[in-house]
């Protein structure tokens, strides 16, 4: 037996009878950590938990591959939520679940860093399982620790997706019924049956043998991630001896005799190359779009290939087709926002269409946000259009400097929100009667009569289309043209929008003086 | 066996949480939980002093961080090293 003199060995003492150090506290820990004062010695673990030694193998791991200073680690919600106490690296805290999420984004963003998501059973397969799956499905080039101890433990003994059947927890009370609560989650599995991860293994804390298997797994794991091969997924059984109420030892025999035979150990992927960036799939750049889209077809074909901003500052000779290819459009705006709204089949989301890949092809930042719900058949429908000089802060617009209302029904609820001095366009020959007027032009402009009267009211967002151009000049007519080419197949349908989009123009030049302001009978001539 | 022991373990009382799984897990068994309660009010752990062979599993095994440190014999060839020609060069 001990005496009490020998409990009080010194570290002196040891290296002076010639040992050496070989298993210490690895430098990746703080010295002391952040907690109230005597505490600060001892992590805020129950005595025998597992996350302490899944730290610890973290932690060796990563000094061992010199990654300390590159590692950002994820903090969940749940009993590790305080891992940045303890590791001197870089540290986030994200919200319950969303650990993957935002380690998509810090890896996404910081691609050189060595990012880890560390997640208990809680986090991962409940709350987080849609983050967890569309990460590993994304093949984000990320490490996942999952720390399984087939309960909620920090919240004091729920039933977690991972419990066991039969297993007892404070909301299973009769031990968990798979008629009742389902059956347990088998997330390395289910995470291993997806393409896009590189590396997925189950390990466990159940006594040496596994501690060193799991050594070894997270070590691969950060190593896959360090080559930068892509996701990579270790699922680790962990006693949790507090609210299993076992002793330490007995809950480490626990996972090795009940935890292990429900969730077996296994390396369910290890490849050596990531299967997303091998996946070959053909990807046109936005360039290559427009120049297809602008390719010279049939007999007219040069007025739609003039419309690329791209060959306009070259001042390529004209062939004397087009007068408008010689010099480039200025744009009269910094930025110009567009609301288009009517009913549901008016083409309300098309024409915003349109007019952002006129956008495009005249070398603007273009948004376009439509509204999408239950109004899209037959009900309302709106959609946002912007288009800038410079990159574009947020898509939704508040207050447009035109709207399109191609119904009464949108003039009503949006006429409000246009900017003062803004246009507004209106499908009707006049307002109605106990319309109060904005502080906004209104130009009342029967479009679905004149389309209608062209052959088909499908072409009345076209008519429109002329008429915004007509009037605001904020993109050219001629890029319209092309835009249409290049979206109609039928050769009948290109006429009559042709024909439509003339004729919006044309109201405006015939009908509508310049700089004309709306009167009080809701004319605006 | 004669001779000082492989291997030597320092437990520092003021980490451990006497959980035990450092006793459990030693293949040469020379640690044990210590009667007296430490100043958590756990019986921490305790090296025997006699059989430790430095394989380091109570380390990998022992939830705190800087609980337990592990201790290996210096090869006694170490000297030697230290006068090899290379190193001289150097």
């Amino acid at each position: 037996m001990p005496t009490d003199a020998k409990a009080d060995v010194k570290e002196s003492e040891i290296l002076a009878a010639g040992y050496e150090v070989s298993h210490s506290k690895s430098p990746l820990f703080y010295d002391k950590y952040e907690r109230k004062g005597d505490l600060q010695g001892q992590t805020h673990y129950c005595p025998g938990c597992g996350h302490g030694v899944a730290h610890k193998l973290i932690a060796e791991a990563l000094q061992d591959l010199g990654l300390q200073d590159k590692t950002i680690f994820v903090s969940p919600v749940g009993c590790s939520v305080f891992a940045y106490y303890y590791f001197d690296v870089g540290n986030v805290q994200v919200a319950h679940g969303r650990a993957p999420a935002g380690a998509t984004g810090i890896k996404r963003s910081c691609p050189d860093k060595i990012v880890i998501s560390y997640q208990g059973d809680g986090d991962l397969a409940a709350i987080g399982t849609a983050e967890i799956i569309h990460a590993a499905n994304r093949g984000e080039k990320i490490t996942v620790f999952f720390v399984n101890n087939a309960i909620y433990g920090m919240t004091g003994g729920q039933m977690a997706p991972t419990t066991l059947v039969g297993q007892r927890s404070t909301t299973s009370p009769w031990g968990r019924r798979p008629s009742n609560e389902g059956f347990p989650l088998h997330m390395a599995e289910l995470i291993a049956g997806l393409e896009a991860p590189v590396y997925v293994e189950r390990v466990a804390l159940s006594d040496n043998k596994n501690v060193m298997k799991a050594r070894k797994a997270v070590r691969r794991a950060l190593e896959i991630q360090r080559d930068g091969i892509g996701f990579s997924f270790v699922e680790i059984l962990s006693p949790c001896p507090t609210i299993w109420a076992k002793d330490p030892v007995e809950a480490r025999k626990w996972v090795a005799e009940t935890m292990i035979p429900n969730f077996p150990l296994n390396v369910f992927k290890d490849r050596k190359h990531d299967p997303v960036v091998n996946a070959v799939v053909p990807q046109r750049s936005v360039q290559e779009v427009l120049e297809i889209s602008n390719a010279p077809v049939g007999p007219d074909a040069p007025i739609r290939a003039a419309e690329s901003l791209g060959d306009l500052p070259q001042g390529t000779p004209s062939s004397g087709t087009d007068s408008t290819k010689a010099r480039p459009h200025q744009h009269h705006f910094k930025q110009f926002e567009i609301k288009v709204a009517g009913f549901g089949g008016q083409g309300v989301l098309l024409l915003g269409q349109l007019l952002t890949e006129m956008g495009m092809r005249e070398g603007l930042e273009v948004s376009w946000l439509p509204s999408y719900g239950p109004e899209m058949r037959s009900g309302s429908a709106h959609c946002h259009v912007c288009l800038s000089k410079e990159r574009i802060g947020s898509p939704v617009i508040s207050h447009p400097d035109v709207l399109v209302a191609l119904n009464e029904i949108s003039l009503r609820k949006f006429a409000s929100q246009v900017a003062p001095g803004g246009l507004i366009l209106y499908n009707a020959e006049r307002l109605p009667a106990d319309f109060q007027l904005p502080p906004a032009r209104v130009i009342c402009l029967p479009a679905s009569v004149i389309a209608d009267k062209l052959g088909s009211t499908k072409a009345t967002n076209i008519v429109m289309m002329g008429a915004l151009l007509e009037e605001t000049e904020c993109l050219l007519a001629a890029t319209a043209e092309g835009v249409l080419k290049s979206k109609i197949k039928k050769v009948e349908m290109m006429e009559t929008n042709r024909k439509a989009l003339a004729a919006g123009r044309e109201f405006i030049d015939h009908y509508v003086r310049v700089g004309a302001v709306s009167q009080p009978d809701g004319f605006a001539y | 066996m004669s001779g000082p022991a492989r291997g030597n373990i320092l437990i520092s009382v003021e980490e451990c949480k006497g959980c035990g799984l450092c006793v459990e897990s030693c293949p040469p068994e020379c640690l044990l939980l210590l009667p007296e309660l430490n100043a958590y009010g756990v019986h921490p752990a305790h090296y025997t002093g006699q059989g430790c062979t430095g394989c380091g599993i109570c380390f990998y095994c022992c939830p705190e961080p800087g609980a337990i440190t592990v201790y290996r014999l210096a090869p006694p060839h170490k000297p030697l090293a230290q006068g090899d020609s290379h190193a001289a060069a150097l």
